[in-house]
């Protein structure tokens, strides 16, 4: 079936297949609600493997092109090893540049850990160096040897011993965030099927008598189908609608929660939510008629 | 039309119907008897495919039940109209739609044949209660409305089963006087009845056979009827 003729089918719709079956009004607000509350789920898992999608892939990439060398030595060798390592990673392949940090900024990073009114001036603080990476990196052993020699007080901190495990939990968090969107998928299939079901019995008298007259499966499971879909439909556009609003309405996240990045979409992002009314309208018609059919088929 | 040939037909318990063999020619008309419970209802349903013979084989217009798909047994039923001794209907909707169904069913446009349907209702006599609920009706408007519902796709073979089983004597001799209609428009009836009065009466009216279930036998009753 292409999906006009099913958005036709399911939209237009055959009023009389429709009116076959008796409505019913308790079940079907079950369905809408259960629909509703899976699609609000869903808006959450997906803004949680958004976020940690994008978290991951930001530390991916800063992280990997920027490493430290931390000097350490005598006051009065400082400014010498300084030079002498600036010197060495002029001279290495794969550094795009090197930077030693002035003082200023120096103590702009250990501010918050120390408070403004400590006097830093008089502290030994060991001289930072910030180097950018080419794409291709360089080759940290070597770089460490020629450091041996020329700067015996630099320390190389190329970031991968930290790196690797946030960006690793931070992967973990997507597949979990992924896998219960499938598990949520599942379980709507599961509750459409028994809602399904249920309805099926319930009319077992309607099913009979139009088998009688001559109606075929199609055109009785077509009843039941379209109604289940659009059920499901309606449900998860109001479950998406709360979910999106409560993610409006998460507290921004602040500068200095930017590590945390923010439960929610950005930009294109927005558009994947949306996909879940479709999504779910699809789930339910493959369980209604998947259901239909069993049914129908056991009869004579 | 329907053709049954060394037709046996069991439950779990037993054997109910053995060794039938019968043509229903076009343009024909039966009465089955046979005391309650001797299978004259399985025997029907034998006939429109609602169950399949354990062994022998029934064939509906040509066709081998058993070979059947559940769309051609669905399609043949819009061929044969079905009158069951409880008539079922779709309680929520109302008899003139109940009697349409089958239109409805088979995708034709009911708007098309609504004067149709109106003649139809009027010559059962339906016509005041077209707008009534199923149950709303008496036993015999529910047996004419299935009686209704059964030919409107205007089948060639109609099966009735008791269809004067809840009505009173003219009631019945009205529904007869349908089905006799219908046989002169040349459909082939089959009516399954004990009531020896009305096979008489409709004796007198229509060149009508009669067979008997006993002893899980199909028999051609004699002429002492």
């Amino acid at each position: 079936m292409t999906v006009r003729s099913f958005a036709r089918e399911m939209l237009s719709g055959d009023a009389s297949a429709d009116r076959v079956v008796p409505p019913s009004g308790f079940t079907a607000h079950l369905t809408l609600f259960a629909a509703g509350v899976m699609t609000f789920l869903a808006v959450f898992a997906l803004a949680l493997s958004l976020a940690t999608g994008r978290l991951a892939e930001r530390w991916g990439e800063d992280l990997a092109h920027a490493s430290t060398l931390r000097i350490s030595a005598p006051a009065d060798q400082l400014g010498a090893q300084t030079e002498a390592a600036l010197r060495v990673l002029e001279t290495t392949e794969g550094v795009a540049s090197a930077r030693a940090l002035t003082a200023a900024e120096q103590q702009a990073l250990l501010a918050p850990w120390f408070g403004p009114d400590v006097p830093l001036e008089g502290l030994p603080v060991p001289q930072l160096i910030e180097v950018v990476e080419t794409d291709d990196g360089f080759d940290a052993a070597g770089l460490r040897l020629r450091l041996a020699t020329e700067a015996p007080g630099a320390v190389l901190d190329d970031h991968t011993r930290w790196r690797r495990p946030l960006v690793a939990a931070a992967t973990r968090l997507k597949t979990l965030g992924l896998l219960s969107i499938l598990l949520i998928g599942g379980a709507t299939a599961a509750m459409i099927t028994l809602a399904a079901n249920a309805a099926l019995s319930a009319n077992a008298q309607v099913i009979e008598v139009l088998r009688l007259v001559g109606a075929q499966d199609r055109y009785i499971a077509r009843a039941f189908v379209r109604r289940f879909t659009l059920r499901t439909f309606s449900g998860a556009v109001v479950g998406l609608a709360f979910g999106v609003v409560a993610i409006l309405f998460l507290p921004a996240a602040q500068d200095q929660a930017g590590f945390l990045t923010g439960l929610g979409f950005q930009g294109a992002q927005w558009l994947w939510p949306l996909l879940i009314p479709p999504v779910a309208a699809a789930v339910a018609y493959a369980a209604t008629q998947r259901a239909a059919l069993r049914v129908l088929g056991a009869l004579t | 039309m329907i053709e049954l040939e060394n037709l046996a037909y069991s439950y779990g318990g037993g054997e109910l119907l053995s060794d039938v063999s019968l043509k229903l020619a076009p343009g024909s008309f039966h009465f089955l008897t046979g005391p309650s419970g001797s299978g004259k209802t399985t025997f029907l349903k034998l006939c429109y495919g609602a169950l399949v013979p354990t062994a022998g084989h029934a064939r509906i217009f040509g066709k081998d039940v058993r070979e059947m798909t559940r769309d051609e047994i669905a399609l043949a039923r819009r061929r044969i109209g079905v009158v069951h001794q409880d008539c079922q209907f779709l309680d929520h909707l109302p008899i003139s739609e109940n009697v349409a169904l089958p239109l409805t069913v088979a995708g034709r446009d009911v708007q098309a044949e609504s004067q149709n349907l109106a003649d139809l209702l009027g010559w059962c006599g339906l016509t005041p209660r077209a707008g009534a609920l199923p149950p709303q009706l008496s036993g015999g408007e529910r047996q004419r409305a299935a009686l209704a519902r059964a030919v409107i796709l205007s089948p060639d073979v109609i099966l009735a089963d008791e269809p004067t089983g809840n009505v009173d004597w003219e009631m019945s001799q009205r529904l007869l006087h349908l089905l006799v209609e219908l046989n002169r428009m040349g459909k082939t009836v089959m009516i399954a009845s004990h009531d020896l009065g009305l096979i008489r009466a409709a004796k007198q009216q229509v060149q009508a056979r009669v067979l008997r279930i006993s002893g899980r036998r199909l028999q051609l009753a004699g002429a002492d009827l």
